[in-house]
C-alpha cells in the first residue's frame, strides 16, 4: 500500500463531520454536554476518554444510530440527524463504522461477511465482481487465505481486520472505528494501528478513532481529542494535547503510563 | 446530572413499563404490515427461514403427533366402549385432531423450538451489536430479518399442523389396528367423514395466527434483548412463555368465533 501514499491529504477547507452544541443523555444520566467538533477531508482524529465517558455514542450519532436531545451533526453537508429511510441509507453508504467487537455476522463465512453489504446495497452485480471486491478488500487487510472460514474460527485481531474489510467494501470517505486496539496483544495492536494509516493513506478516508489506548491515539490520529465528563476538554497535535498543565488532562496521560 | 424526580412516571415504574412495552409491541407488529409489501423482498432469506423452521422441526413434530394420536386413541377406547360406540373413535379422534389437537400440539411445540431460537438469536446479533451494524451498511434489520422470520412461521406452522394432524391420525390407526382389523382407507374415510370444510378451514386460520404469534413475540422479544448475555437467555424466556400465553388466549377466542359462526 506504501506506493499510494502520496494519494493522501487533509483539506482544511472542507469538513467532512461538523457537530455544533451536540447534548444527548439517557434517562437521568447526561452523557455529552454540549460538543462542539469538526474532522477535516483526509484527516484521522483520535478521541481519548475514559469509559463511559460518551465516546461511543458520539459516533453512533454520527452514523444516525442515536438521534441526539440537541444540537446539529452535519455529516457531508447533510444534517444526519434530521435524516431517515433511504435519505439516511445513502449517506450511510458513505460511512464506514468498525465495531469495538467487530459485529461479524456469526451464521455467514468470512467471503459472505464481506459480500453481505455489496449484495444487499448494489443489485445485478455478477459474482465475478463480488468475488473480486471481496478478495481486494480481503487482500487489503492481509486475510485473503480466511475467506472460507467462520468469524468463530478467527483470533481477536483478525476479526477486527474483517471487520474493517467488511466496511471497506463499499469504499466509504469517513471511517470511524470503536475501540481498533481493545483487548488486542500489543503485537496485534501495531498491526491494527498500521492498518488504520494505510486505510487512510490508500482510501483517502477521513477517520475518527475512538479509543482509550494513548499509543493507538499518538500513532493514528493527526489530531487528538480528550473527552472527559461529556466534554472535549482539548483538540490539537498530539504534542499540544501532551504539553497541557490542564490537571484532568494530565490526570488522564497519567493514569495511562501507570497502566 | 438531571434530578431525579418521583413525578416522572404516570403511573408507577412497573405499570409504566408495562403499558410502554404494550404500545412498543403494537408498533412492532404495525411495522411488520408495513414492511412486508415494501421492496425489496429477501426470498433467499425467506427460503432459509423456512427450512429452519419447517423442515428443521419436521422430526419433533412427526414424534409428537404419533404420540397424540396413539394415547389419545387408548385413552378415548375404554370410555366409548362402554356406551358401545368404538366404531366412532376414528371420527372422534379425527376431530380431535383436526379442530384441537392438531393446532393446539404443534403451535406449543414450535412456540418452545422456534420461539425460543428466534428470540435467542436475534438477542444475539441485537448485544453483539450485528444488528446495529446491518444498519451502519445502510441494510434494513427489521426487513431482513425479522419480516423473514414471521412469514417463514407464519407460512411452515399451518404447513406443520396438517402434517402433525395427519401423522397422529395415522398413529391413531396404528393403535386401532393393532385391537381390531381395519384397512387404513376406510379409518381415514371414517375420521373425515364429521369433518366440514369449515373446521379444516378454521384449523388452517388458527395455526396462521399461532405461527404468526411465535414469530412477532420471538421477534419483538430478541429484538429488543439488552443487557448482555443475560438478556439473551432472557428473551428467549420471554418469547417461549408469552408466545404459549398468547396461543391459549388465541386458541380460546378462536373457537368462540368458529362456533358463533357456525350457529349463524
Amino acid at each position: 500500500m506504501d506506493k499510494q501514499k502520496t494519494k493522501h491529504t487533509i483539506n482544511k477547507d472542507e469538513s467532512v463531520i461538523l457537530i455544533n452544541g451536540l447534548y444527548m443523555s439517557f434517562d437521568d444520566l447526561e452523557v455529552l454536554k454540549g460538543i462542539d467538533f469538526n474532522l477535516f477531508k483526509g484527516e484521522n482524529v483520535a478521541i481519548l476518554g475514559r469509559s463511559g465517558s460518551g465516546k461511543s455514542v458520539l459516533i453512533k450519532i454520527i452514523v444516525g444510530l442515536l438521534k441526539p436531545d440537541r444540537g446539529e451533526v452535519i455529516v457531508l453537508n447533510q444534517h444526519i440527524d434530521k435524516l431517515g429511510g433511504k435519505k439516511l441509507d445513502a449517506l450511510r453508504l458513505h460511512i464506514g463504522f468498525s465495531f469495538q467487537n467487530s459485529a461479524l455476522y456469526d451464521s455467514m463465512n468470512v467471503y459472505q461477511n464481506l459480500a453481505f453489504p455489496l449484495t444487499m446495497n448494489i443489485k445485478h452485480l455478477r459474482k465475478n465482481e463480488i468475488r473480486s471486491a471481496v478478495e481486494e478488500v480481503a487482500e487489503a487487510v492481509g486475510l485473503k487465505d480466511k475467506l472460507k472460514q467462520m468469524p468463530s474460527d478467527l483470533s481477536g485481531g483478525q476479526r477486527k481486520r474483517i471487520g474493517i474489510a467488511r466496511t471497506l467494501i463499499m469504499k466509504p470517505e469517513i471511517m470511524l472505528y470503536d475501540e481498533p486496539t481493545s483487548g488486542l496483544d500489543p503485537i496485534t495492536s501495531a498491526e491494527i494501528i498500521e492498518l488504520i494509516n494505510e486505510v487512510q493513506q490508500e482510501f483517502n478516508t477521513s477517520s475518527i478513532i475512538i479509543t482509550h489506548d494513548l499509543t493507538c491515539a499518538k500513532n493514528t490520529g493527526n489530531r487528538i481529542s480528550i473527552l472527559l465528563d461529556g466534554k472535549f476538554l482539548k483538540i490539537g497535535s498530539f504534542n499540544e494535547v501532551f504539553d497541557t498543565n490542564d490537571e484532568e488532562v494530565r490526570g488522564f496521560f497519567n493514569y495511562n503510563f501507570i497502566q | 446530572m438531571k434530578i431525579y424526580s418521583k413525578d416522572k412516571y404516570i403511573f408507577s415504574k412497573g405499570l409504566d413499563d408495562y403499558f410502554s412495552g404494550v404500545y412498543k409491541s403494537y408498533k412492532f407488529t404495525l411495522q411488520f404490515f408495513k414492511e412486508v409489501f415494501k421492496r425489496p423482498f429477501h426470498h433467499r432469506e425467506l427460503v432459509n427461514q423456512s427450512f429452519e423452521v419447517g423442515l428443521k422441526s419436521l422430526a419433533l413434530i412427526s414424534l409428537t403427533g404419533f404420540i397424540v394420536g396413539i394415547v389419545f386413541t387408548k385413552q378415548s377406547r375404554p370410555s366409548l366402549e362402554e356406551f358401545g360406540a368404538a366404531s366412532w373413535l376414528p371420527s372422534l379422534i379425527g376431530i380431535a385432531l383436526v379442530k384441537a389437537m392438531g393446532p393446539l400440539v404443534t403451535g406449543l411445540i414450535c412456540a418452545g423450538k422456534i420461539g425460543s431460537s428466534i428470540g435467542a438469536e436475534l438477542g444475539s446479533m441485537r448485544v453483539t451489536e450485528q444488528i446495529d451494524a446491518m444498519e451502519v451498511s445502510a441494510i434494513n434489520p427489521f426487513k431482513y430479518l425479522v419480516v423473514t422470520r414471521i412469514l417463514a412461521t407464519s407460512i411452515m406452522i399451518p404447513v406443520l399442523t396438517l402434517y402433525c394432524t395427519c401423522v397422529g391420525l395415522y398413529g391413531s390407526y396404528l393403535n386401532v389396528h393393532s385391537v381390531e382389523t381395519s384397512s387404513i382407507v376406510a379409518y381415514y374415510q371414517n375420521a373425515f367423514s364429521t369433518i366440514r370444510f369449515l373446521d379444516i378451514f378454521v384449523s388452517v386460520i388458527k395455526s396462521v395466527v399461532f405461527g404468526f404469534t411465535i414469530g412477532v413475540v420471538g421477534c419483538y422479544k430478541g429484538f429488543n434483548a439488552s443487557q448482555g448475555t443475560r438478556g439473551v437467555g432472557k428473551a428467549a424466556n420471554q418469547a417461549v412463555v408469552l408466545s404459549m400465553f398468547l396461543i391459549f388466549v388465541e386458541e380460546y377466542v378462536i373457537v368462540q368465533v368458529s362456533n358463533w359462526i357456525q350457529y349463524f
